[in-house]
């Protein structure tokens, strides 16, 4: 059972908690130089270290550590001045060490904080901690269902994943979001989605597992100030599923306790197909984990002089950059939102860098081409148009050499490979007629062929003059500029607008 | 006396997915008692002077360069594995958890 979401939010208020995993997009793993890539066959990136072969040791990867700090600086994080790896016991074949390598209560950066923008509010989500750690293998597990013989279950494994750096971000728990729970979980993500982007730390694709996150979510009633068990979920694998997940999690717990009945501290699964989720194994207590200090790695002890210079060194974050496209674009909230929306910024910024006006290139990349974009299902980014071909387009209108028909049907050619915006134009023939001897001539034999329209004209009925236009359009094969050819058709019937 | 208890021990063996008799329970208890007593050791000589450290060396910040090198074959990768199947090893279930 579960209760409808705003019943669940007259009688309840959420607490959540979000932990996000990133993958890093170092070219070698986190403590020996196999390679990263997704999707390689089983087994190939994988040597003695990550294998635990008797012998093997560790050695961490720079720029995994120099990523992790840049990562805790761009969440206003402190970092610490020394801290250590530690061993995270656990027994579960995912790991071939029986361990994993991460941070316990040293963690290399904490103490911070994200401001994300929810229905015009900002919401500061506090980060508690960011450490790095090493991912784990890739389990399949294979049951008695597929009708083996012995119908045993067991698993196999695939270590390329293992030993890849993995970044964990927690946030310190999150009260006071009130109805709003799961779009501030949403555009948390989101934004660290962004910021990680911006860094250029990882490629942060949800569907490949390089972002991952697990939601906490507690509920306790409406004037009370003790927050109640939380629930970690699991599996949620895409910007919706986090919005989704939280509010099923509200509406499942919200039954359970209107019930009278308790939350149990669990980790949970979540169903993409159905939205809800289901319960997983119980949480191991912290303790079970028998954290120590690694061995095999020396601490860290970042020099403050290169702390400093990777914070001068970042990149402008996201949501400065957004307010500064907005205030140099002259652009609505609205407009915004669609462009973040699309992944558009990129693009229309270096169009208007390429010399088109901000209009203008939003105008292009939100209308037509945003169009065959949905229309193929390819990304924004990965039509095969350049931000400086649109720019080449703007500039061919705002010269008078193209209308915007025939701008559209330049793009259309360059998004058929046909060359570049010059040469479509070249080849397809689309420059507009500018020869006023060609154009009164295509006029005269639209005025002869519509004698009914060019006499009501003529007349007085200037509106019947649209009639004409399009004649000439049609006749020009839409290389004509339909403004002038109104002027000179009216001026050849003698009347005025 | 005693300082790790038998339920320690089948906490521990728990945590390890050892199956112990109660006779092992004990065993290992006073096994154990006998380890921690000699580590114990240690803190005799312990000072204000000295402080706890993790690790042997006085070093710090250890790192090698984000460099790629040659992996196994997982035909090497997989010789040591009790089981294998699609170049994957063999692992029995770990029943009651899901990954």
């Amino acid at each position: 059972m579960t209760m409808v979401y705003d019943e669940a939010l007259d009688r309840f208020e959420p607490v959540l908690g979000l932990e996000t995993h990133v993958e890093l997009g170092t070219k070698s793993k986190m403590f020996c130089g196999c390679k990263t890539a997704f999707g390689a066959p089983p087994n190939t990136q994988v040597c003695p270290t990550c294998l635990a072969l008797p012998g093997a040791l560790p050695v961490a990867n720079a720029m995994a550590i120099e990523s992790t700090i840049r990562i805790g600086l761009a969440l206003n994080c402190s970092i610490a001045e020394w801290c250590r790896f530690a061993r995270k016991n656990y027994f579960y074949p995912d790991m071939p060490k029986n361990y994993q390598i991460s941070q316990y209560d040293e963690p290399l950066c904490f103490d911070g904080y994200l401001d994300v923008e929810v229905g015009g509010e900002t919401v500061r989500i506090e980060i508690e901690r960011v450490h790095l750690e090493e991912d784990t293998g890739k389990s399949t597990h294979v049951g008695g269902a597929t009708g083996r013989i012995h119908g045993a279950d067991y698993s196999i494994v695939d270590y390329n994943r293992a030993g890849i750096p993995l970044v964990e971000i927690v946030t310190k728990p999150i009260p006071g979001t009130d109805r709003l729970a799961p779009e501030v979980a949403k555009a948390y993500v989101t934004e660290l989605r962004e910021i990680m982007r911006s860094l250029g730390v990882s490629d942060v694709r949800m569907e490949e597992g390089s972002l991952r996150c697990d939601v906490n979510v507690s509920l306790m009633p409406r004037g009370s100030s003790e927050w109640g068990t939380r629930t970690e979920t699991k599996n949620v694998n895409s910007l919706r599923s986090v919005e989704r997940a939280v509010r099923s999690e509200i509406e499942r717990q919200a039954a359970v306790l209107a019930e009278g009945g308790k939350i149990v501290q669990e980790t949970r699964h979540f169903h993409e197909d159905t939205g809800t989720t289901t319960s997983g194994r119980s949480k191991e207590e912290a303790q079970d984990y028998r954290y120590f200090p690694e061995p095999d790695l020396v601490p860290i002890a970042p020099d403050t002089a290169w702390v400093a210079e990777l914070k001068a060194g970042l990149p402008e974050l996201p949501s400065v950059r957004r307010k500064r496209l907005q205030a140099e674009w002259g652009l609505s909230d609205l407009d915004m939102q669609a462009m973040h929306n699309a992944d558009a910024f990129d693009l229309v910024e270096a169009t208007v860098a390429a010399g088109a006006p901000a209009a203008d290139a939003r105008k292009w990349w939100m209308g037509e081409l945003a169009r065959r974009a949905n229309e193929t299902g390819v990304p924004l980014a990965d039509l095969p148009i350049t931000p400086a071909q649109i720019a080449r387009v703007t500039e061919l209108v705002a010269s008078g050499a193209l209308n915007d028909k025939l701008a559209r049907e330049v793009l259309e050619g360059v998004l058929a490979g046909e060359g570049t915006p010059d040469e479509v134009v070249e080849t397809r023939g689309l420059q507009i007629v500018s020869d006023e001897g060609e154009l009164l001539a295509i006029i005269d034999q639209v005025l002869a062929d519509n004698a009914d329209a060019a006499e009501k004209v003529r007349s007085g009925k200037i509106a019947a003059a649209g009639a004409l236009v399009g004649g000439v359009m049609r006749a020009s094969k839409g290389k004509a500029d339909a403004a002038r050819a109104r002027q000179l058709i009216l001026e050849k019937l003698g009347v005025s607008e | 006396m005693s300082a790790i208890t038998r339920d320690e021990v089948a906490h521990l063996a728990r945590l390890s997915r050892l199956a112990l008799t109660d006779d092992e329970l004990d065993h290992y208890a006073t096994q154990l008692d006998a380890i921690i007593e000699a580590v114990a050791k240690v803190s005799e000589v312990a000072a204000e002077d000295v402080p706890p450290s993790s690790h042997a060396l006085p070093l710090t910040n250890v790192f090698r360069a984000d460099e790629v090198r040659q992996s196994l074959t997982p035909e090497q990768a997989l010789s040591g594995a009790p089981a294998v199947e699609d170049d994957r090893f063999q692992v029995p279930r770990i029943l009651g958890e899901e990954a």
